[in-house]
């Protein structure tokens, strides 16, 4: 079984569109996210209310998730061991921009509510206490800085290994993955958790391997197609890897299908982002990295200048005159 | 052609082994975090109010001691509160070099204020916050270095609640509260040691001068290489009775000396001022080993008799290390005591259920994986799918062996090394499709597929590597864990899609006569 053997989609044509079009997405949800007073924090970042209650009979601390999911998604159940019997803590995050005491109130009568709708038995409130953050935002901020860090020795490899162009347009579509998907985790109302923190970084990595495996055919195709313009030279690339770029994003999005359908709620957040992030890496790596490569080159005067103004592409065809593949092996 | 087949496949089977081996059996051998299996949950109220009580009395010693110096006399000391010191008697002969010593030694953190002969010194209220501010800060890198240094990985130790002066510590996999409590308490232990020789890369080296023999009144301690590099290990040999331990201390802190290099001060009470005098007294130029947890931390030369309670460490420190060692010192007496308000074991914080369907998850995708692989590249989807396990199996021997605790963000690590696994392979394989359209044969189609990848493999790994390194450098706790997980992945990664997947194909071929022109991909 095979899919676009031979493809000749011209995308490189719609670069300018798909650029605009990440842009309008993400100026949408910056908007959303400045409208509502910032991304949504979990508990990690912003706090609680923490009860701790006795039950007079055995519960599963399960049917207490259940029972409080309805309050929040994030909220933390922990079983006391050893202490008294059918003892727990039950954590939610606190409301956004409310005092403390209030919060503490609110927070506890939303919990021991829920518990009680959830029909779990009579049970005692033992503690009501407010929860810090557990990742202050010093650590908040560090984990920002070993980010922009990482892209940073991206950018500077890849540079090394390629051109400044390309380590741009490798980053530029790294960063561009990075908001869409918080711009998609605040319109379907996600709390930034540690667990989506993961993801992200995981997305991250996604995308820039993406971009570096077209960059390399780029790189590769360079060789042999020396008086090719570089869009064109881009475009074939993109077709070439196409293959495989849609074969290793469908099966990894399978992956995380299972973890988002199967996975239940506390993995929900987790798989969501990946089925985003992959989706979004994979069309970046085509419409963002590449068409910033492009871009970028053009405009500082780089050797396949002269044929790179959006203008002279055979507009109006969805297909373009790559030269068959076939030349640059026969001269490899 | 294939005549290394042997070996190559002797290599996988061994790296397997060892993998296995190193994970094995998976129950006890994989450390699961907090959120996965639970451990212990405690609540610690630091007594900031210790920490201002021993700035204020190490401030009116300071004080007294410079008065003495001066021959400037004073009738009484007092403390009537633990931010305030009085002192009583200063004649008005005395009152104007008394105010210039007062302002030199403590106008920094206290306001001064005079009635008669009496001055009442107040520390000023910005200086109280930051040293509750400091004394918690303290005490949570104490405890997180404790709580490291006794091998509980990922533990959470965070400022908790809204006054500021509690803390939270939780441990995974600790199973009951009194252990949890005894690693915490296990108060660092301060000594400082004269060194007899050292330091020296092994022990033999250091015993040579005694027949090998240890002689009784000496001891060998490791430590760190004294250049400020850490995993390194040096060994020394010191004097078996301490000149000075960490009750005789009272404060230490980074300070300037008078090149202006970074140095140490430490300030003695008074009974350890006259035990470190006499031991300094008769050994000027000999090293004194600085020992913390029984470890040679810093091995300073004496530089002269020190008799006052005042002295000072110098070295070649730069403002952080100078800023450590003081912190080392400081930790080795906590400022403030702290007490428990809140104890207790607890279950994992994602429920048996979660846990359950996360694994059910994982698996259901591994398999749709594979079944994707196997429709379509059909036999070369089953060396992908062996490449793949062998993967994850190389993984979690490596986290494993380097005890690395398995979480949430841990698993998002591996879900990433899936996903690089799969990349791989297809990368190789569609090439390999491609070779075969224009190739003279089989062979040489499976060769050329995996050279020319290399490169785009080497690429992107390289430049994750890079991303992990810097994650792992800057990040804490949950990052570095993902960033450990992605790094072994990458190395196990390169390992398994190139030279397994290489070696499997080869195997194929070899079975097949020479100018076959199929193969199943």
């Amino acid at each position: 079984m095979r899919i676009f053997k031979h493809a000749n989609y011209n995308f490189i044509r719609w670069r300018w569109h798909a650029l605009i079009a990440s842009v309008v997405i993400i100026w949408a949800g910056v908007g959303t996210i400045f409208l509502r007073g910032g991304v949504p924090m979990g508990i990690e970042f912003r706090g609680g209310a923490a009860v701790v209650v006795q039950f007079d009979q055995p519960v599963g601390d399960d049917a207490v998730r259940r029972a409080i999911d309805p309050v929040s998604h994030d909220a933390q159940v922990q079983v006391y061991k050893g202490t008294g019997a059918n003892q727990m803590m039950v954590r939610i995050p606190m409301a956004e921009g409310e005092a403390e005491t209030t919060m503490l109130n609110t927070g506890a009568r939303e919990i021991e509510d829920a518990l009680q709708k959830g029909n779990l038995g009579h049970f005692t409130v033992i503690s009501r206490d407010v929860i810090g953050p557990s990742v202050g935002s010093d650590l908040r901020n560090k984990g920002i800085w070993a980010t922009v860090a990482a892209l940073g020795g991206i950018l500077v490899y890849v540079a090394f290994r390629f051109r400044p162009a390309f380590a741009v347009g490798a980053v530029v579509a790294a960063f561009h993955d990075i908001l869409i998907t918080l711009v998609f985790l605040t319109w379907f109302r996600y709390d930034m958790t540690l667990n989506i923190i993961a993801a992200i970084l995981t997305i991250t990595g996604y995308s820039v391997n993406d971009t570096i495996v077209v960059f390399d055919r780029v790189r590769e195709n360079q060789k042999a197609m020396r008086r090719v313009p570089l869009d064109q030279i881009v475009n074939t690339s993109v077709n070439q890897t196409l293959g495989r770029t849609v074969i290793t994003s469908s099966a990894t999005l399978l992956a995380v299908l299972a973890l988002y359908i199967l996975g239940g709620e506390v993995l929900r957040g987790f798989a969501f982002t990946m089925i985003i992030g992959v989706i979004t890496g994979t069309y970046s790596t085509v419409f963002i990295a590449a068409a910033i490569a492009i871009i970028l080159t053009g405009r500082s005067g780089g050797p396949t200048q002269a044929s790179v103004a959006p203008a002279k592409m055979p507009a109006g065809s969805a297909k373009t005159t790559a030269p068959a593949p076939k030349s640059r092996r026969a001269s490899a | 052609m294939y005549k290394n087949l042997r070996w190559k496949f002797l290599t996988i089977v061994a790296v397997t082994g060892l993998a296995v081996a190193a994970f094995w059996p998976p129950s006890t051998r994989v450390r699961r975090g907090l959120d996965l299996q639970g451990g212990v949950h405690l609540v610690l109220k630091v007594q900031t109010e210790d920490a201002v009580n021993l700035e204020t009395e190490t401030a009116s010693d300071q004080l007294r001691q410079a008065l003495k110096t001066a021959n400037i006399t004073t009738t009484g000391w007092h403390q009537p509160s633990v931010d305030t010191f009085a002192v009583d008697g200063i004649t008005p002969a005395n009152d104007s070099q008394f105010r210039t010593m007062a302002d030199q030694q403590v106008s920094a953190e206290f306001d001064r204020d005079s009635l008669g002969g009496t001055y009442t010194f107040k520390m000023k209220p910005n200086v109280v916050i930051n040293t509750k501010i400091a004394a918690v800060q303290q005490a949570i890198q104490t405890i997180n270095r404790r709580v490291n240094e006794l091998g509980v990985s990922e533990p959470n130790v965070a400022p908790y609640g809204t006054r500021g002066d509690e803390i939270v510590v939780e441990l995974p996999g600790v199973k009951d509260v009194a252990n949890a409590k005894e690693i915490i308490k296990s108060t660092a232990q301060l000594r400082l040691h004269l060194v007899e020789a050292g330091p020296a890369p092994d022990q033999t080296t250091l015993l040579a001068a005694y027949n090998g023999k240890k002689p009784e009144d000496m001891d060998l301690v490791p430590g760190d290489p004294g250049d400020g590099t850490t995993g390194g290990q040096v060994w020394y040999l010191i004097q078996h009775s301490p000149a000075i331990t960490g009750t005789d201390l009272q404060n230490a802190r980074p300070g300037l000396d008078q090149y202006n290099k970074p140095n140490v001060r430490f300030t003695l009470k008074s009974e350890g001022a006259v035990k470190f005098g006499a031991v300094t007294r008769a050994n000027v130029g000999r090293q004194l080993a600085i020992i913390l947890d029984n470890r040679v931390v810093s091995s300073p030369r004496i530089d002269g008799p020190i008799s006052t309670t005042d002295a000072e460490i110098t070295g070649s420190f730069t403002q952080q290390e100078a800023a450590n060692l003081s912190l080392t010192l400081r930790s080795g007496a906590l400022p403030a005591t702290m007490t428990y308000e809140a104890e207790n074991a607890v279950g994992p914080s994602l429920g048996a259920d979660s846990v359950r369907a996360g694994i059910i998850a994982s698996v259901t995708g591994l398999g749709l994986v594979t079944l994707f692989m196997l429709v379509y590249y059909r036999m070369a989807g089953i060396n992908a799918f062996v490449s793949i396990a062998l993967n994850l199996t190389i993984l979690l021997g490596c986290m494993a062996y380097v005890g690395a605790v398995m979480t949430l963000p841990g698993i998002a690590g591996f879900i990433l090394t899936i996903g690089m696994g799969v990349d791989s392979n297809v990368l190789i394989f569609e090439r390999i499709r491609e070779e075969l359209e224009t190739a003279k044969g089989v062979r040489q189609a499976v060769a050329a597929g995996f050279d020319r990848v290399f490169i785009t493999i080497v690429d992107t790994h390289v430049s994750s590597l890079i991303a992990a390194a810097f994650l792992f450098q800057f990040g804490t706790g949950p990052i570095q864990g993902f960033a450990t997980t992605l790094f072994f992945g990458l190395i196990a990664n390169v390992f398994t899609a190139v030279f397994v997947s290489r070696t499997l194909f080869e195997f194929i071929l070899s079975r097949k006569p020479a100018g076959a022109a199929t193969l199943s991909i």
